[in-house]
């Protein structure tokens, strides 16, 4: 690479509603491993192919551990990344930790959780129609369905989702929270936590969450610290994107002709419909996390030297048009489906088939209930989110 | 004492391409048009075989003991 390659400020800018930045596509054809400036850490690589996408994220060469408490690390965030969290480990801290919670993400133990997920959703489709239109689909059902289901599986009660209902949204915030909020809600999250640890120490549960404590206190698998994290991972990663994308996938499906009806009439399409809303509506704005290089890799052809951060952005990956015929478009039968909306790799979401049975159910009963559902308002007034790593409407206001 | 072995088997109908297996271990996993495939299907034993399989979000990863064909991951 010349010496005199753009450094480009990343994030590219605060997106607009789900739109993709065009810069993604320009740098795929042109400047597929390209240099960026980040808000915070300095100046790191941005990878914009499929294929490139996968090496970084799957090749044990790039570490995450190595980002850890760095505040030479480039990053969207004012803080460095923090220790103790799966997605901030490698191997072998990640596999120790990893195994105690696998097992109960698998599609097989997920499945179980189905009847019940649709009759979470089933109430709230329910209360909806008690209330009749409008109503703001982002408060009355996406905030609603994912908190109950990840609190019921570790065992923390659903009456309580009101007091972490904005700890995801502020653990990934870029600008809207100050530090000092951010460090009162972790604070506040981490006593929850610990306070929940030690009912199950007086009274043993058979929940998630007292399974991790039984490894603690039994086995010594974990540390507290690694406990208390693992707890406050679950309860973050589990809600706050999924609920995001229940109002993001609705959204498209609402203003793009003919898709709502297609469901509707087709039911059976609804998982695949779900794989493409995946690729299609990428909820984070492009921040991710760094990985760096902890030897020389090759990347498309440029040499990443040791010790130097790699971003990638499963946005730009999801459009390659080398792997999606029309890339740009959303195409609910869409076959094959090789998107990157849950990583790749060591890091592959936990909660990735968890999400998939959330998002498929919740989309296909919103379809079977509310077969005239639409947008109460233009689709151009439709509130977003901004200054946050993820992206979704503040307000969805339906009617049918 | 016969050295111990364990077979891999990789079911492709069910394999996503999480890629989860190939980032624990490369040495043991590659990619092929998108799924995964065992590099050897006779293996000397190796913790991290046991890792991949037990994080298959599809569980589409069998490791067992080849002398006794007992499985030893995923946990059933």
């Amino acid at each position: 690479m010349s010496s005199d390659a753009e450094v480009r400020d990343y994030p590219f800018g605060e997106p607009a509603g789900i739109e993709v930045d065009p810069l993604f596509a320009k740098l795929r054809r042109e400047e597929p491993v390209s240099r960026i400036r980040l808000p915070y850490g300095g100046e790191g690589w941005l990878v914009t192919r499929h294929e490139d996408t996968k090496l970084v994220l799957a090749d044990p060469r790039f570490s995450r551990a190595r980002t850890v408490d760095r505040d030479d690390v480039p990053r969207t965030t004012p803080e460095p990344a923090r220790g103790g969290f799966l997605l901030n480990m490698d191997p072998p801290e990640h596999n120790r930790l990893r195994r105690l919670v696998a097992l109960a993400f698998t599609s097989r133990r997920v499945e179980r959780l189905r009847p019940r997920v649709q009759e979470i959703v089933g109430e709230r489709l329910a209360e909806i129609e008690r209330h009749g239109p409008p109503t703001d689909l982002v408060r009355s059902l996406a905030l609603q369905v994912p908190i109950v289901v990840i609190c019921e599986m570790l065992g923390v009660p659903a009456r309580d989702q009101e007091r972490f209902q904005d700890f995801s949204d502020a653990v990934l915030s870029t600008t809207a929270y100050t530090p000092e909020e951010i460090l009162a809600v972790r604070t506040a999250l981490q006593t929850y936590l610990a306070d929940m640890v030690r009912r199950r120490r007086e009274q043993p549960t058979d929940d998630l969450l007292g399974a991790l404590v039984a490894a603690r206190d039994d086995e010594d698998r974990l540390s507290e610290e690694e406990l208390i994290n693992l707890g406050i991972g679950l309860l973050i990663a589990g809600h706050g994107t999924t609920a995001n994308q229940i109002s993001n996938f609705t959204y498209v499906l609402l203003t793009r002709p003919g898709s709502w009806d297609l469901l509707r009439e087709r039911p059976d399409l609804v998982p695949g419909a779900v794989e493409e809303l995946l690729r299609y509506v990428e909820f984070g704005t492009g921040g991710s996390f760094a990985k760096v290089a902890t030897e020389d890799v090759l990347v498309g052809g440029v040499l990443i030297p040791a010790g130097d951060a790699v971003f990638v952005n499963a946005q730009a990956a999801n459009r390659d048009e080398t792997v999606f015929d029309s890339p740009d478009e959303v195409d609910l039968l869409r076959q094959p489906n090789p998107h990157l909306a849950f990583g790749h790799g060591l890091h592959h979401c936990l909660g990735a088939q968890l999400a998939r049975l959330i998002l498929q159910v919740t989309i296909g009963s919103l379809v079977r209930h509310f077969p005239s559902l639409r947008l109460a308002v233009p689709a151009e007034d439709v509130p977003w989110k901004t200054g946050l790593l993820v992206r979704g409407p503040k307000a969805l206001p339906v009617s049918w | 004492m016969t050295e111990q072995r364990w077979r891999i088997q990789i079911d492709k109908r069910t394999c996503i391409g999480s890629g989860l297996c190939i980032g624990i271990s490369p040495d043991h996993f590659r990619l092929v048009d998108g799924r995964s495939e065992p590099r050897a299907e006779s293996v000397t034993p190796d913790d991290l075989v046991l890792d991949a399989a037990e994080f298959c979000p599809v569980e589409a990863i069998l490791v067992r003991a080849e002398n006794t064909m007992t499985i030893l991951a995923p946990q059933q």
